[in-house]
């Protein structure tokens, strides 16, 4: 393991710039912008940003306006890792051809453009090894159209395709594993971040500076509209999804597991279901069964990580 | 100059694919991202040998899909780089989306694109499906009509496509086999002398992180139409910079390039009009008609998009009939692609000319000097608007 340089403590170490400006319309108590302020303070310059199709991409870059202070490009949903492959390959032609600067790549793309239509472009980005680092902001529906289930969205969840219907209730499949098929391509680095362990997330992207090659995180970003919670919970609920072991925060460095944020007594799962109008109802009598497949499942994956450390 | 300047370059045989290929490699281009589909396969396998011999300076991108190969060239492409890639029929149809983004996005990219059938039935022989399919999708488009025009149009096309008043991408159409797949003489340029005609790229407001720039921003019901109008502004008089690099390479390689090019049209009564290959084939039967006394001339396209609507008019008004020959096809509309813009071109002159739409060739069916014989038949026979040369029945 390399050593852990320029880590952090506090967040009151992490640097006062801003490269993502207000005057963007994403909505109150939004997860998003304070993973791209993170990141855009812990990776340096020159950098270049890639965006997927989606709510950043359509609230932060509304024509003539744009609340970004750095080079942002988009393109297309389900391309992200795409355009970053050939803007990363280009700048390293430049930088051998014509004596030019290696940028940072960074890309980014919400659950939908990563888990679902953007897996392809994903992979093969990945097993091409390019030097990139790609952020899935994970808000486990497609929120940007008005929440339609995806690969992220969790089991027995409610979402517009997914609805909490008599028959059905809510989404009848498992979340995707996204960091299982990321690590199966051998990166150098992955790890989750969540926007209530800012001093754990801002060491992780830090991180991600001493890596060649692919650098991969995934996000953990509240949605209180299509959560149907309180703007004024997000962070409580990020808390929670951590301490139920909905959301365990670890990093995988050349397949070495570490698990970055230790829940020694997880709380019952239900004190983060509740929280969200799209559980509320799991907790009817006869859908009870879900809740507890929900508790099996992350019990289960804590417990498979726990042994991934070892290994 | 004189073309047997063997100083400046050199007489080789090369099939299509091969010499598309050189012709990347003579532009110096940064970037190729790209991913195999027959026919343009050994397009990619040349250009890899390129860059794995050390002998073309680039970044290969073999990317996992057609939609990723042009993804990452626009990408490349805004990030300052001279970037190449290419494709075929249902490659082309999977970089659909991207097609509009890219030229929206002002990136020059070039394409080669080996025209290849749409399935189904699956075929990998020519037709022109490709290449009409993406005719509204803001790219400029050539066709090459033998192996030496396809090399001159790739490196023609990076000097249109960066022009700063252009920065639109281009596609240069080879017919699938019949050009990919088949070994001419031509003539290649010794490198050294390439950067008198086509300079490294400048790039214009490429990506800088000191001047951060925002590319491919939402633009609603404000600006949408706007942007669109400048883009439509820009394509149309891309006209000026493509008969100025034409008439530059013309000068340069001895070989003379246009828009159009007219054979046997100033006394023509009839006249075939004809994309690629087939022009060779025809050029010769006007030849023997000729030779019969019959008043028959030729037009064939080198350029497709912007439409060379204007030289049409002038060449095609005073004749009795014209036959436009598709190598494609259209469902339930008014006759083929090219039929139809022909038609539309000629629909403000006072007197029309009588048009048949000759569909032939489609998925690579030979069409050979008979088949130009019963297209001439039925030209002849006012009753006949549209054939399909050898299924009429």
């Amino acid at each position: 393991m390399l050593p852990d340089v320029n880590k952090i403590r506090t967040i009151k170490e992490i640097p006062n710039i801003d490269l993502f400006v207000s005057g963007h319309r994403l909505c109150a108590g939004c997860g998003i912008p304070i993973l791209i302020k993170n990141v855009l303070r812990a990776i340096p310059d020159p950098k270049a940003l890639v965006n997927a199709t989606g709510c950043l991409e359509v609230a932060s870059t509304i024509y003539p306006y744009t609340s970004w202070k750095v080079p942002w490009v988009h393109v297309a949903f389900e391309n992200a890792a795409a355009v970053a492959s050939g803007i990363e390959a280009a700048f390293r032609a430049l930088e051998r051809k014509k004596g030019g600067q290696k940028y940072n790549v960074i890309a980014l793309g919400g659950d939908g453009g990563t888990f679902d239509i953007g897996i392809q472009a994903l992979s093969g980005a990945l097993e091409r090894g390019h030097d990139l680092i790609y952020i899935c902001y994970d808000n486990e529906a497609y929120m940007n159209t008005g929440i339609q289930r995806s690969g992220g969205t969790p089991l027995g969840a409610a979402t517009t395709t997914s609805p909490a219907g008599s028959v059905i209730p809510g989404k009848p499949e498992y979340k995707k594993s996204l960091m299982d098929i990321v690590v199966a391509h051998g990166v150098p680095y992955a790890a989750t971040l969540n926007p209530a362990y800012p001093v754990d997330m801002y060491n992780k992207l830090l991180k991600a500076n001493e890596f060649e090659g692919p650098k991969f995180f995934h996000y953990y970003s509240p949605c209180p509209v299509g959560w149907w919670a309180s703007e004024s919970m997000s962070i409580e609920i990020a808390r929670l999804a951590v301490q139920t072991l909905v959301w365990p925060l670890y990093e995988v460095e050349y397949g070495k597991y570490r698990i970055t944020v230790n829940i020694r007594n997880p709380k019952p799962i239900e004190e983060y279901l509740k929280t969200q109008g799209r559980f509320r109802h799991l907790f009817k009598p006869e859908n009870r069964w879900i809740i507890d497949e929900l508790q099996r499942r992350v019990r289960e994956n804590w417990e498979r990580l726990e042994k991934l450390t070892k290994l | 100059m004189s073309v047997t300047d063997t100083e400046r370059m050199k007489r080789v045989g090369l099939n299509g694919d091969e010499a598309v290929a050189y012709a990347a490699k003579h532009a110096n281009v940064d970037v190729v991202a790209a991913y195999p589909i027959t026919p343009q396969t050994i397009m990619v396998e040349k250009i890899s040998e390129f860059v794995y011999n050390g002998e073309l300076d680039a970044e290969f991108i073999a990317v996992e899909s057609e939609h990723s190969a042009l993804s990452a060239a626009v990408g490349a492409s805004l990030a300052g780089a001279r970037v190449f890639t290419a494709t075929a029929s249902q490659g082309l149809a999977l970089m659909y989306e991207i097609l509009y983004i890219a030229s929206a996005m002002r990136t020059p990219i070039v394409m080669a694109l080996g025209n290849r059938a749409f399935s189904a039935p699956i075929n990998i022989h020519c037709s022109h499906d490709d290449a009409y399919a993406v005719r509204d999708t803001g790219w400029l488009q050539f066709f090459a009509e033998n192996v030496q025009e396809a090399y001159d149009l790739v490196l023609m096309a990076f000097k249109i496509s960066e022009s700063p008043e252009v920065l639109t991408p281009s596609i240069v159409n080879l017919d699938g086999f019949i050009l990919t797949h088949c070994i001419e003489p031509l003539y290649i340029w010794n490198e050294r002398y390439i950067q008198e005609f086509l300079p490294d790229r400048k790039p214009v407001e490429a990506i800088d992180y000191r001047n951060p720039k925002t590319y491919g921003p939402l633009a609603l019901m404000d600006y949408y139409m706007l942007i669109k109008r400048q883009q439509y502004e820009v394509v149309r008089r891309a006209r000026a910079t493509i008969d100025r690099v034409f008439d530059e390479y013309s000068r340069w390689s001895g070989r003379r390039y246009r828009a159009i090019k007219t054979y046997m049209m100033d006394d023509a009564e009839y006249a075939f009009v004809v994309l690629g290959s087939t022009a060779g084939t025809m050029r010769s039967m006007v030849d023997k008609w000729r030779g019969m006394g019959r008043k028959v001339g030729l037009v064939s396209l080198t350029l497709y998009r912007p439409f060379p609507e204007d030289d049409l008019r002038r060449i095609l008004s005073g004749v009795e009939a014209i036959g436009v020959m598709d190598r494609s096809h259209t469902y339930g509309g008014p006759g083929a692609q090219l039929y139809q813009e022909i038609a539309s071109t000629l629909y403000s002159l006072d007197e029309h000319p009588r048009l048949l739409n000759i569909i032939y060739g489609l998925g690579g069916k030979d069409f050979g000097p008979e088949d130009a014989e019963a297209a001439y038949k039925y030209l002849m026979r006012p009753d006949v608007r549209e054939v399909w040369l050898g299924v009429e029945g």
